[in-house]
């Protein structure tokens, strides 16, 4: 068992990113993710692998779509505006069926916004971002732990599925410090005989590529991708489930919002309110066994998010509308506090909103 | 420890610099004294001395920081108020220095004026539960590039060995022969052991002075 180190939840994803074989990042500085940079400067160089301070956040995934393509384990990091200019090279990457690991420390927005934590990237993460018919695995740690757990199943989902992976984070996840214990571990070993790695005059050249000349063409590879995005909706659904036992109230709360709202079922409890949370973990994606389940019991869901209400789209359609769903939110880099979460149960238990 | 005018905090990334001054500067206050806190840190967005101004103010504390500190936008600005840590010599000052040879940098406009007084501390702050500083020898390496970058050399150092909420008595404990071993590299005495108050209780008399700290407390 490795000892027990304190990180920051940025230095510690771009360690599990080494541990998980990647040599390979691309970034731009922009707070609150800054030190993922500035750790795989250090890093990087000391082990053999290749740390690039690209001119724009628009080169730094191109260069991933490059290494991505040659077959290797690559990666990008930025914050909410810079995802918004990465966009176009996340669409390609989906269009040639490319894995990688891209980091959102999100930001306030819109536009440039400011520098504390939120979640609104939240649809620009789940519902594609950038254009075409899209996903990307989109996963949601809440502790320091979880910020290097969730970067080798990245890696491995990724992959195993041939897709971009996204590691939504917040400004809170990436600044704070808790311990972590990082181990090293065999990822899966993932054949990739469609890699561009040379032909040495012994095979036919592959070809990445997202251009298809005839539209039938197209069409075909958008359906075949869908099929895959099928199994991941099938197979891949993660999430924590916290008091719902007997809960007649569920929070729903992902990141830093369920750290707090996790104190807030605490307190409801305290009260005699029957409150539970589920934590999403894959928010592409989205738990939604898990809350069509719940629907069965609970008789008032509130989704609590610090943007103005993006999640709350994918409880009511993961219930199908069969309860009521409210909203505890905050922005602009405001959290809500566990009081303002408790207020949220107290009004559902007594059957408001 | 007996506080000399200004008492300077620095040190490697994350090893706790800003919950040491903002305690040692409390502790002056509590004794009467008259006391400014000056936070010097320019490279963290979040987690500063400023989170803890309104308790600092309550006790008596002068907080001197950017206004920008804790805003939304990442101005690494220091204002002009800065000065009256050296300037005003019937104050104590502590000052909180930003994480390694980056942070140490802004120090540097100050150093000629504290050197010309001559009444100060550099302490070194170590946490050996950090990544970059399991050993008496990383350690020093990170301290001699602060000292390059501020040109101020240390006077001591402060084991602040933490794992935050998951702190023990034997994660401090466990740590100390590191802490002197790095105080026999340098040649600077160990000036004391910090620790949150309830694990302060709980280390031996003899190890010489233990400073016990309240943390700020997180909602989650």
């Amino acid at each position: 068992m490795a000892e027990k180190i304190l990180m920051k939840g940025n230095e510690a994803l771009a360690e599990a990113a080494i541990m998980a074989g990647c040599r390979h990042y691309f970034g731009y500085p922009i707070t609150p993710q800054t030190e993922v940079a500035a750790y795989m400067s250090r890093r990087m160089p000391k082990i053999g692998g290749c740390f690039l301070q690209a001119e724009s956040e628009i080169a730094a995934i191109n260069m991933v779509i490059g290494a991505a393509a040659a077959g290797k384990r690559a990666m990008t990091s930025s914050s909410s505006p810079g995802i918004s200019l990465k966009s176009e090279g996340i669409s390609y990457m989906a269009g040639c069926d490319l894995p990688a690991l891209i980091v959102n420390v999100q930001r306030g927005g819109p536009g440039l916004g400011g520098i504390q934590p939120s979640q609104s990237d939240y649809f620009q993460a789940t519902r594609g971002g950038g254009h075409g018919d899209y996903h990307l695995l989109v996963l949601a740690p809440s502790s320091v732990q979880e910020m290097a757990d969730l970067v080798f199943q990245g890696f491995d989902l990724a992959e195993k599925y041939r897709m971009p992976c996204m590691l939504l984070a917040d400004g809170t996840m990436g600044q704070m410090m808790e311990p972590v214990e990082l181990h090293e571990r065999a990822g899966e070993a993932v054949q990739k005989p469609w890699a561009l790695t040379g032909t040495e005059g012994k095979r036919r050249p592959n070809i990445i590529n997202s251009l298809a000349l005839e539209p039938a063409e197209l069409e075909k590879w958008n359906e075949e991708r869908f099929q895959r995005y099928d199994v991941v909706r099938q197979k891949e659904q993660m999430s924590e489930s916290y008091r719902m036992e007997d809960a007649e109230i569920c929070v729903v709360a992902f990141g830093i919002a369920a750290r707090v709202s996790q104190n807030a079922v605490d307190a409801a409890r305290a009260k005699g309110i029957k409150a539970g949370m589920i934590r999403p973990i894959t928010l592409w994606p989205f738990p939604e066994k898990t809350l069509k389940s719940a629907a069965e019991r609970c008789r008032s869901f509130i989704s609590v998010e610090l943007n103005m209400g993006q999640m709350i789209e994918d409880v009511r359609l993961s219930i199908e509308c069969k309860r009521p769903v409210s909203l505890c939110c905050r922005t602009g880099g405001m959290i809500p506090s566990p009081d303002e979460v408790l207020s949220a149960i107290e009004r559902a238990a007594e059957g408001g909103k | 420890m007996e506080a000399k005018r200004i008492t300077l905090f620095a040190g490697h990334y994350g090893s706790g610099k800003t919950n040491i001054a903002v305690n040692f500067a409390m502790g002056l206050a509590r004794k009467g004294k008259k006391v400014a806190l000056g936070d010097l840190d320019i490279v963290n967005p979040y987690y500063r001395a400023k989170d803890s101004q309104r308790e600092l103010e309550a006790a008596g504390v002068r907080v001197i920081a950017s206004a920008y500190a804790n805003s939304n936008v990442d101005v690494p600005a220091i204002p002009q108020e800065m000065y009256a840590l050296t300037e005003d010599h019937g104050s104590y000052a502590v000052a909180d220095i930003g994480g390694d040879d980056r942070g140490a940098l802004a120090l540097g406009r100050y150093v000629p004026a504290i050197v010309q007084e001559n009444d100060y501390d550099m302490l070194f702050v170590f946490n050996r539960s950090r990544p970059l500083t399991r050993d008496a020898q990383s350690a020093l390496g990170i301290l001699r590039e602060i000292e390059a970058a501020c040109q101020l050399p240390f006077t001591g150092i402060v084991h602040n060995t933490n794992l935050g909420r998951e702190t023990t008595a034997e994660t401090i404990l466990s740590a100390i022969p590191v802490a002197e071993e790095l105080s026999s590299l340098t040649g600077l005495p160990l000036r004391f052991t910090a620790a949150r108050c309830d694990i302060a209780l709980l280390l031996p008399a003899d190890m010489g002075e233990i400073f016990p700290m309240e943390l700020q407390k997180t909602i989650w």
